[in-house]
C-alpha cells in the first residue's frame, strides 16, 4: 500500500518536471527540469526493483546516474560555450 | 521490520522528491529553482537507495546502493555548479524580487575567469580616471 503511494508521489514529481521542460522560459531552466527527471528516475526504476522482486534493476540505475551526470556535464558546456544566440542582450 | 522501514525510507524519499520537483515547478526563477532541486533530489534517491538496500538485505545490493549514494553525492554540486555558473554568463535573468547580486562585476565576460574584490575596486577607479 505505501509503496503505490510512493509510486504516485513520483509520478507526481516526474510530471512536475516535465511541466517545467516544457514551460521554461530559458534553456537552462529546461536542463534544471531534465537533470531533476533524471534524479526521479532513479529512484522510480530503485522502488520498480523493490516492488517486483529483482534485484537486477539496481544495474539500471547505477547506469543511469552514469549517464545523467554527462548529460547535464554537456548542457552546461554547451550553454557556457555558446551562450544563448537568441538572446539580443 | 526490515520490510517496515524499507517502506518508510522510500516513501520519505519519494516525498522528498516530489518536494524537489515542487520547488522546480514554482520558484521563480533559474536559481531558485536549483537551490530546490539538487539538495532534496539527492536526499531523496539516497534514501529511496538505502530502502531498497534493507528491503533486499545482502552485501551486493547494498554495496550498489552505496556506490550510487556515493557517486550522487559527488556528481550532484559538480553538475548543478556547473549548470549555475553557464546560465550565470549566458545572463538568465534573476527574480525581480531579488536583493544582491555578489557576483555583478566579478567575472570577465571575455575570460570568464573570477576576478577578486581587489582587483574589481581597481577596474573601477581606473574607469574614473580614465572618464
Amino acid at each position: 500500500m505505501i509503496l503505490w503511494l510512493t509510486i504516485g508521489f513520483l509520478v507526481a514529481a516526474v510530471l512536475l518536471c516535465l511541466f517545467r521542460v516544457a514551460r521554461g522560459p530559458s534553456l537552462p531552466d529546461r536542463v534544471v527540469g531534465l537533470d531533476l527527471l533524471s534524479s526521479v528516475t532513479v529512484g522510480f526504476i530503485a522502488v520498480y526493483a523493490v516492488v517486483s522482486g529483482e534485484m537486477i534493476y539496481i544495474d539500471v540505475a547505477t547506469v543511469l546516474a552514469l549517464i545523467a551526470f554527462l548529460g547535464t556535464v554537456a548542457f552546461a558546456y554547451f550553454i557556457e560555450k555558446g551562450g544563448m544566440p537568441w538572446r539580443k542582450t | 521490520m526490515a520490510q517496515n522501514l524499507s517502506a518508510f525510507l522510500m516513501f520519505l524519499g519519494a516525498l522528498l522528491m516530489f518536494i524537489a520537483a515542487l520547488g522546480v515547478a514554482r520558484m521563480p526563477d533559474l536559481f531558485t529553482r536549483m537551490h530546490s532541486s539538487t539538495k532534496s533530489a539527492t536526499l531523496g534517491v539516497g534514501l529511496i537507495m538505502m530502502g531498497a538496500a534493507f528491503h533486499f538485505g545482502e552485501v551486493g545490493m547494498t554495496m550498489r546502493a552505496v556506490a550510487i549514494i556515493v557517486f550522487l553525492f559527488l556528481t550532484a554540486p559538480v553538475a548543478a555548479h556547473m549548470l549555475g555558473r553557464a546560465a550565470y554568463f549566458a545572463g538568465v535573468p534573476l527574480w525581480e524580487g531579488t536583493l544582491s547580486d555578489a557576483l555583478r562585476g566579478h567575472y570577465d565576460r571575455r575570460t570568464h575567469r573570477l576576478l577578486s574584490d581587489e582587483t574589481v575596486q581597481e577596474q573601477l577607479t581606473e574607469g574614473d580616471t580614465a572618464s
